[in-house]
């Protein structure tokens, strides 16, 4: 009896099985025959894959929303969004790609560096279709790799930390211990250590290796920056997506700590107003301006490509100055910008 | 002929069928409600996941992720006929696609010594992995639930530390993706070329072997009997002479090195080194897909295969407008309606046999006293 009913369920699976096989024939793309008039007209078509977090995170993909909405404004047309889930394989990577780039958007921007595989991929497939990718480097004729010196501005970060502690104590929060944001860390820390020899820096990772939750959990961010505050640091720098939200809002909680911000001017968020006298500043990464520049570029008929670094001489990074906190020191923060633009100081990117 | 019908039992076939049935309906109907609930017409997605789904770049795509998940359901299934509730798996294949890629990078053999080799190896590492777990349940008779978990947070950290530049890893260019030193082209394993499709992965052909595997090991060999004793009673196993400690152990070893193949798919015919961002989280789904397929050799791929059609599909609605969370209320409810509907069908069955001896027991009393009258 038991055999028969498995029998038949092998028989169903094999079924199956040969349906997947052969009902082949057709692609997706060939079935997506509506897809392409969802665009505007005459516009031009930005698709945007984001990280884990996406638009909303107050951070860095909203950073690269901002430069795409800019450009929608201005040249008009559509934007289409994708999100990354922290589960993703590099074949949904591809496939979100591949999805907008089949759909006829281009620009395509990957909002990140775990895209690199992926775009390296399907940029091969479809030639004349132009990406732009956030943070990473891949050679490609139709590949605009937009990095930024996140070392630089984090030094400035460090600068200002250690002009404004009082006791001589400050934090770093890293999303994920990857190689982007340990250029945070090496930057902000030598900042730190080039301005006052004696204070302290701690530093914490929310989440390590392949767990990238740490971008996205303001939870781990409250916890480790309530943790750091605790310890007797009054500076905290959290360089961690959304995160960093619980961050600031511990720092909210502690009477004369700051928090540093990252990726957008943290201030100005309406989400965070309730904490933003606790903001310091920002490190400011001008996602938006790679990505308006791009997308500019194919707008123009001559499209970005190779690889094209936004540092702190052209403002791709910078500290945000809203609220006015950092008036009383804007001499010396200018000082120690003027160092790195001329060479005289040098920026590790690895701590 | 006769003898071969007579055995087919049509009410348990009927139930059988009955328990996925019910699941699947109860699953879209759900699914339909949420979909409406968030203003969109339920109809139209159905109808774009089938149609994208069957593509058959989508159907590659899903075969492609199937293979992977079938090998995370069959490796938690050793597990659940057990008793044993192997969450570890997660951190297994982590550890051993670590492992097998920086051997394979390291490997300058040809690729029919270095592919065994790389799988062998992740095997092994996933073994030993779990084989902790099991020896402290054995030993010190620590839950698995508890130090699989545990170990899986350990395995992170034990990547996450070796995996950086200057240890056994190396920063790739625009220096933010880190990974291991790529498997020469030898090593890579073998896909099969669908054309525009894209490309069937080689390793689909080793996730059925161990599919076969399992279902001759467990169904027809007395180790498979002794491990479903157990799993069924530790005391009747043990009465009958079994070694429960011994096929505790023997079961998360073996359990841990199909997970150690979980990784190998992926490693072996897709990114060809372990970097920053490979897959995490497929132990769970594992989880997922046994339960779905309840530990059958054959469930467990129509489990995976339906996994592998929702993620394609699900990832495709997105595009089209709808809120990308639906694929995890999908999931959910679909895993959420087997577990019922099986234990309903499961007690409704139960309860028409007794119904059925009760009947027949009956027939006979009757039957006996109107003989008695007889005579």
């Amino acid at each position: 009896m038991r055999r028969v009913a498995k029998l038949s369920a092998a028989c169903i699976a094999t079924a199956a099985l040969a349906v997947t096989a052969t009902a082949c024939g057709s692609t997706s793309s060939d079935n997506d025959t509506d897809s392409s008039s969802t665009g505007g007209k005459g516009g031009i078509k930005i698709g945007l894959a984001y990280d884990v977090g996406g638009r909303g995170d107050r951070s860095f993909n909203d950073s690269a929303a901002r430069g795409a909405d800019k450009a929608k404004s201005e040249f008009g047309g559509s934007i289409k969004e994708l999100t990354a889930k922290s589960s993703d394989t590099p074949a949904d990577r591809e496939q979100r790609l591949s999805d907008l780039a089949q759909a006829g958007y281009s620009p395509i921007i990957a909002v990140g560096y775990t895209y690199a595989p992926a775009v390296a991929k399907v940029a091969k497939q479809f030639p004349k279709t132009s990406f732009g990718l956030i943070d990473a480097v891949v050679d490609g004729k139709n590949v605009d790799s937009i990095t930024f010196t996140e070392e630089q501005g984090s030094y400035l970060a460090g600068v200002a930390a250690a002009l404004k502690t009082k006791k001589d104590h400050v934090g770093f929060i890293g999303g994920v211990d990857s190689p982007l944001i340990k250029k945070f860390e090496a930057g902000y820390v030598q900042g730190v250590h080039d301005t006052n020899k004696k204070i302290k820096v701690d530093t914490q990772y929310l989440s390590h290796g392949s767990d990238t939750s740490g971008f996205a959990s303001p939870d781990k961010g409250e916890q480790a920056a309530q943790g750091m505050l605790d310890n007797g640091a009054d500076v905290i720098y959290s360089a961690a997506g959304s995160s960093g939200n619980g961050a600031i809002e511990a720092v909210n909680g502690v009477k004369g700590a700051w928090a540093i911000g990252v990726d957008s001017d943290q201030y100005e968020i309406p989400g965070l107003a309730k904490y933003k006298n606790s903001i310091l500043t920002s490190m400011v990464k001008n996602v938006d301006v790679g990505v308006y520049d791009f997308v500019k570029s194919v707008k123009d008929g001559k499209p970005l490509a190779g690889t094209n670094t936004y540092s702190l001489e052209k403002d791709g990074v910078s500290l945000s100055t809203s609220g006015g906190f950092l008036d009383d020191i804007k001499a010396k923060l200018d000082a120690a910008k003027k160092k790195i633009v001329d060479g005289s100081v040098k920026v590790k990117t690895t701590p | 002929m006769k003898k071969l019908t007579s055995r087919i039992d049509k009410e348990r076939l009927l139930l059988g069928i009955a328990a996925p049935v019910l699941a699947v309906v109860a699953a879209l109907v759900v699914t339909a409600l949420v979909i409406l609930a968030t203003g969109k017409n339920p109809g139209a997605a159905f109808s774009d996941m089938t149609t994208y789904g069957f593509a058959s770049d989508s159907q590659v795509y899903i075969l492609n992720k199937a293979t992977t998940y079938y090998l995370a359901g069959v490796a938690v299934a050793i597990g659940f006929r057990m008793n044993l509730f192997n969450i570890g798996v997660d951190g297994q294949y982590r550890l051993a696609a670590f492992v097998a890629a920086v051997l394979g990078g390291a490997l300058a053999v040809p690729g029919w010594i270095a592919i065994p080799l790389v799988i062998i190896a992740a095997m092994v590492t996933g073994a030993l992995w779990a084989a902790i777990a099991g020896v402290l349940k054995v030993t010190r008779g620590v839950s698995e639930v508890i130090s699989t978990i545990m170990l899986n947070s350990i395995a992170t950290a034990i990547i996450a530390y070796l995996l950086q530049p200057g240890k056994l890893a190396r920063l790739e260019q625009g220096g933010t993706v880190v990974s291991t030193k790529p498997l020469p082209s030898s090593s890579y394993f073998f896909t099969i070329d669908a054309g525009p499709a894209g490309e069937l992965w080689g390793f689909i052909v080793i996730a059925v072997l161990v599919g076969i595997a399992y279902w001759f090991v467990l169904g027809r060999t007395r180790f498979g009997f002794d491990l479903r004793t157990v799993g069924q009673s530790e005391s009747a196993a043990s009465a009958s002479g079994v070694s429960v400690k011994k096929m505790i152990a023997t079961s998360m070893v073996i359990s841990g090195a199909v997970a150690g193949l979980i990784g190998m798919p992926t490693l072996l015919n897709d990114s060809h080194a372990f970097s920053n961002d490979f897959p995490t989280g497929i132990g769970f789904t594992g989880i997922a897909i046994a339960l779905l397929g309840r530990n059958n050799p054959v469930g467990i791929a129509l489990g995976a295969l339906l996994w592998g059609f929702l993620e394609r599909t699900t990832n495709h609605l997105e595009f089209q407008g709808y809120d990308k969370e639906i694929l995890g209320v999908i999931q959910g409810v679909i895993v959420l309606c087997v577990v019922i509907a099986y234990e309903v069908v499961g007690r409704y069955g139960l309860k028409r046999q007794q119904q059925k001896v009760g009947a027949e027991l009956a027939a006979q009393a009757a039957a006996a006293t109107k003989k008695q009258e007889v005579a």
